[in-house]
């Protein structure tokens, strides 16, 4: 497999950031109490994401490895400013629901785990494609929990109504303790899949 | 009940800061292996946040908001984290080595921490003035503290106990927190 794929493909399971090596913890369970919020929680971090590991990689050599973190600090917050500032005027429901979360993303350790692990090393394109498998391995766990949790929490996907009428609410769900429960169903099932995964790889390696 | 009371109830038990809000819950699942860890982490993490919104709310009300400035928040807050963490280091370093063995460790990680940063946002949000935000910083870093040793000892009972073979290792920890926030979730009559 050549270097840009497996880059890519990655973040999506193998070194899922939410599920693996769980970092960036805080928002997952907080936002997704309905898929609107974990679609927007997704959208806002992929971006600062994607443009804090492109703005990083770009300028890494000319950045002095002494202070470093600072300057990242210093990117990342410029970029979640930016989130918050159009979050703030576009989708003022979703900004109101999602609350101080969104300020929060600057000190989401995924952001923070990847610039300092990949993007200050490597290639703007390999950045970016490593940015873009994170943000899908985090966003399927992320909008898969908000699934979840909406549709027995409240009934409805997107506010639109799923289950029968007859179908009396789980509030247990939408609540924090049915938030750190799913998230647990959602790491054993990151955890088969990721063994799942590698087995192929290692069957496939040992045909070729 | 006098404000005050009600902030710090609020902020220690109802709204807990790990448990019921799940900010910091990577020092949460992280720095829990034993209980010496979990209280170093837990009291490092309490000093700082105390210190923290100290500053940053003299910052906001007697800078930012009478300048027009407040959308350079985020970016200040986070700058001034990271200052007050370095000078707390180098402070501990030198006139209190014995306390600087026993949290000097955990500083550098503090920079990223969520809880503090949510916690300089939240004074803010709020409307707090000086007195309030200091009683709900130190409300919210006693919650933190509670969380990580709650957590930290039941760690220990997992250990000797029969884990489901497909929640064994991380998912485990989620649903033992699952069940804290079930019993955290009785606190809210506390306060009418």
């Amino acid at each position: 497999m050549n270097k840009a794929l497996s880059v890519f493909l990655r973040g999506i399971v193998i070194e899922n950031p939410l599920a693996i090596i769980m970092i960036g913890l805080c928002s997952s369970i907080a936002v997704t109490t309905s898929v609107a919020n974990g679609i927007g929680m997704t959208a806002g971090m992929v971006f600062v994401l994607l443009c804090s590991e492109l703005i990083i990689s770009l300028f890494r050599k000319v950045i002095p490895g002494n202070i470093r973190m600072p300057i990242f600090i210093v990117v990342i917050a410029a970029f979640t400013t930016m989130v918050d500032i159009i979050m703030k005027a576009y989708f003022p429901d979703l900004s109101k629901a999602m609350g101080v979360f969104i300020p929060l993303i600057v000190v989401n350790c995924i952001i923070m785990g990847r610039v300092e692990a990949f993007a200050s090393r490597e290639k703007p394109v390999y950045a970016v494609l490593d940015s873009i498998g994170m943000g899908i391995g985090y966003a399927w766990v992320l909008i898969g929990m908000s699934l979840v949790r909406e549709l027995l929490g409240n009934g409805t996907i997107l506010g639109f109504q799923i289950m029968p009428a007859g179908y009396q609410p789980v509030l247990f769900f939408i609540l924090p303790p049915g938030g750190f429960l799913v998230f647990s169903l959602f790491i054993a099932l990151n955890i088969a899949l990721r063994k799942l995964w590698l087995r192929h790889e290692a069957s496939r390696k040992g045909g070729a | 009940m006098p404000v005050l009371l009600k902030i710090l109830i609020a902020s220690l038990l109802i709204n807990n800061i790990v448990i019921m809000r799940f900010i910091a819950l990577c020092p949460y699942i992280g720095m829990t292996t034993d209980v010496k860890q979990s209280i170093g982490m837990g009291i490092a993490v309490s000093f700082v946040m105390v210190l923290a919104s100290t500053v940053t709310w003299c910052l906001y009300s007697f800078v930012l908001a009478p300048l027009g400035l407040e959308f350079l928040q985020i970016l200040i807050f986070i700058l001034i984290i990271a200052s007050l963490v370095q000078l707390v280091e180098f402070y501990l370093k030198k006139s209190a080595p014995a306390l600087y063995m026993a949290m000097g460790i955990y500083l550098p990680l503090i920079t990223t921490n969520c809880a503090i940063l949510a916690v300089t946002f939240d004074t803010i949000s709020s409307g707090y003035n000086f007195i309030e935000s200091i009683v709900y910083s130190l409300g919210t870093a006693a919650g933190f503290l509670l969380a990580m040793v709650l957590l930290a000892g039941l760690r220990q009972r997992i250990r000797s106990s029969a884990v489901p073979q497909f929640l064994k290792g991380n998912p485990i920890l989620f649903v033992l927190s699952s069940l804290i926030a079930t019993a955290f979730m009785g606190f809210a009559g506390l306060i009418k």
